[in-house]
């Protein structure tokens, strides 16, 4: 099977992992009352929820920065735009439950004195429509600016600082009321989703297992994309860019490629988040967010996808905790983490585990292991991710 | 005007291309035969890498013909595409994928489809295993086929580019000073090695090394300032009066 040949023991235990949350915490919250000691709250299953699609996120990101050397500071702009998608078509399922009860127009619309429906708000009515929306738009956008960013040669700093100016300004449009996505208050009081009310346990369970599956999905995927041999060409071009091209590969279609799938996956991550967390507004599209984003990846560990993942839940968690302790001081906590990450632990947890566990292996005797190995070279088990598996 | 170009496999006319101000090249004009070796002399600042760049699509020359089998004009061509023509090229600092194995790094120079969707589904072939381990043992890196290339030697990442480079089965190869940082066994082998593959290939060679130079033992061209300086086998160019006080006059 194509997405999972290049697993490894790894990626299975990880998929295993996430199967287990997936099933186990809306279990916990459906099957038990609240007191019982395994009861899950639905607090929480929205919270995990919500983690689950920055890790799928974090994934996305990891694909290209870690694997590919491109460092995006606006992904959140494509994890926003597959939130926006999500939130039309909820908006279209309110119908004349509405403040203003039209039956066609969101309230915003009425509000704004609006007779009929934009062109763009067209088709949002149907699920299908939406969800091939969530992927398509993020997508194509990738598609474009990604098309104008590499055939011009734009990387490393540039690129970075471009895709920043591209995610500020559609904050900037979306703010606007006049572009017809709610302006400022974005959209929210969604009701419900394929007829399922969103306030209920269920359909929350349903969200969180939709949730855990992306992820598997797309962690099979970019598990996939770096396994083959696209995925060593991409690694080539982030050690090597120019020896990449004189061996015949065009890195601009390279770049193209992964970076349009990753933001469709990311356009996936923001649309199952908005059903959880109820609301999709312009910050979402703010350049600080796209920042913190790649801080989950490389507290967890660039390329690996695994450390992506570990990095998003912990960073999350952290600032769960950290916003409830001391609100005032979490930008604070989160640059001085970000230093302390790239100083001491440039290659994350991840990464730092396995220098560990190498260094575990090199203190253990074991003369045939060194016999068979060339007494010229020296194996330090790190920076190794992208070496053939052949 | 490819008529002069015709029946050759590289052909330079009048290729110039300068740098704020400076010409690195000044009408450069080269010809290679097909099957043919040749090696390129010349001292620093001579123009021998910057010829390299011209021929590769990395440099675009300010005026002159460059032409790939008599009629393709590589001015029109970007690396890639110049590359998949079939010119091949060995850079003076050796540069390997580091984080990639000795095997992988063949693997990916192996002559085969560049574009992304058939990388992404591509599975290695009985016929593409048997290449790799031919290429391994050509180049001697047969037991380091899993090891990081990054942990190879100098020398070993030389002949680690000389291998990337056949298995690309380029119509041309361009290697530049691949000698370069070698010890005195590792030259000759070296000279050997290229001189076994110029049988089918056409062949460029850029060198310093005189020694090596006399080892390959084929006609030699002396780029001085941009342009030809001589051309004939070794023991012409070098009783060459002008060649003589390039090399020794300054």
């Amino acid at each position: 099977m194509l997405l999972t040949r290049h697993l490894g023991e790894g990626g299975w235990w990880f998929l295993f992992v996430v199967a287990a949350v997936g099933i186990a915490v809306p279990y916990c919250n459906l099957a038990f009352q609240p007191g019982d000691p395994f009861y899950v709250s639905g607090f929480m299953v929205s919270l995990i929820g919500k983690f689950l699609t920055y890790a799928l996120l974090a994934v996305a990101i990891d694909l290209i920065w870690g694997y590919c050397g491109i460092l995006s500071l606006g992904h959140g702009a494509f994890f926003a735009l597959g939130g926006y998608a999500m939130g039309m078509y909820l908006m279209r399922q309110i119908g004349d439950r509405g403040v203003y009860a039209n039956p066609e127009l969101p309230d915003f619309m009425v509000f704004l004195n609006w007779d009929e429906l934009p062109w763009y708000w067209w088709g949002f009515d149907n699920f299908a429509f939406a969800m091939l929306m969530v992927v398509l738009v993020p997508g194509t956008l990738a598609f474009v600016f990604g098309w104008l960013a590499f055939r011009s040669r734009v990387t490393g700093v540039y690129f970075s600082i471009i895709t920043q100016a591209m995610t500020f300004a559609l904050m900037l449009a979306f703010f606007r009321n006049d572009m017809g996505f709610g302006g400022n208050n974005g959209l929210t009081d969604f009701k419900d989703i394929l007829g399922f009310p969103l306030q209920a346990a269920e359909t929350r369970a349903g969200l969180f297992v939709a949730s855990a599956m992306a992820l598997m999905l797309g962690f099979m995927i970019a598990k996939a994309v770096v396994g083959s041999k696209l995925g060593q060409v991409l690694v080539a071009i982030r050690d090597a860019e120019s020896r990449t091209r004189f061996l015949g590969y065009r890195v601009e279609h390279y770049k193209l490629f992964v970076f349009t799938l990753s933001a469709m996956m990311a356009g996936v991550a923001g649309a199952l988040y908005v059903p959880q967390v109820g609301i999709i507004n312009p910050g979402e599209f703010a350049p600080a967010n796209s920042i913190e984003m790649v801080v989950w990846v490389a507290v967890g560990g660039r390329g690996t996808l695994v450390g992506a993942v570990i990095g998003a839940v912990a960073v999350n968690y952290g600032k769960t905790w950290f916003t409830t302790a001391f609100p005032e001081y979490w930008l604070f906590a989160l640059g001085a983490l970000f230093i302390a990450v790239t100083l001491f632990f440039p290659r994350g947890i991840v990464g730092a585990w396995n220098s560990y566990t190498g260094w575990m292996r090199a203190q253990k005797p074991d003369p045939l292991a060194y016999k068979s190995k060339d007494p010229l070279t020296l194996d330090t088990g790190v920076g190794r991710q992208g070496a053939a598996a052949e | 005007m490819t008529s002069a170009a015709s029946g050759s496999i590289l052909y330079l006319d009048g290729v110039t291309v300068s740098f704020d101000g400076f010409k690195a090249l000044n009408g450069l004009s080269l010809v290679i035969e097909p099957g043919e070796l040749r090696a390129i002399i010349g001292p620093n600042g001579a123009g021998k890498t910057t010829m390299m760049d011209v021929i590769t699509g990395k440099t675009k020359p300010d005026s002159g013909e460059i032409f790939f089998e008599g009629t393709t004009d590589l001015r029109r061509y970007d690396e890639a595409a110049i590359a998949s023509l079939g010119i091949g090229r060995k850079f003076q600092k050796p540069t390997v994928f580091d984080n990639h194995s000795v095997a992988g790094n063949l693997a990916m120079s192996l002559a085969a489809s560049r574009s992304p969707f058939a990388t992404l589904f591509h599975r290695p072939s009985d016929a593409e295993r048997r290449r790799l381990s031919e290429l391994l043992e050509i180049v001697g890196l047969t037991r380091q086929a899993e090891n990081p290339a990054g942990d190879l030697s100098h020398g070993q990442k030389q002949w680690l580019e000389i291998g990337m480079l056949l298995a690309q089965d380029p119509k041309l190869l361009l290697v530049d000073e691949p000698a370069a940082g070698m010890t005195d066994a590792e030259t000759e082998a070296t000279a050997l090695l290229l001189k076994d593959i110029a049988k089918d290939h056409s062949v460029v060679v850029v060198e310093h090394d005189m020694a090596f130079v006399r080892d390959l033992g084929c006609k030699v061209t002396v780029l001085h300032e941009g342009s030809v300086l001589a051309e004939g086998s070794l023991d012409q160019v070098s009783a060459d009066e002008r060649v003589i006080e390039v090399y020794l006059g300054r």
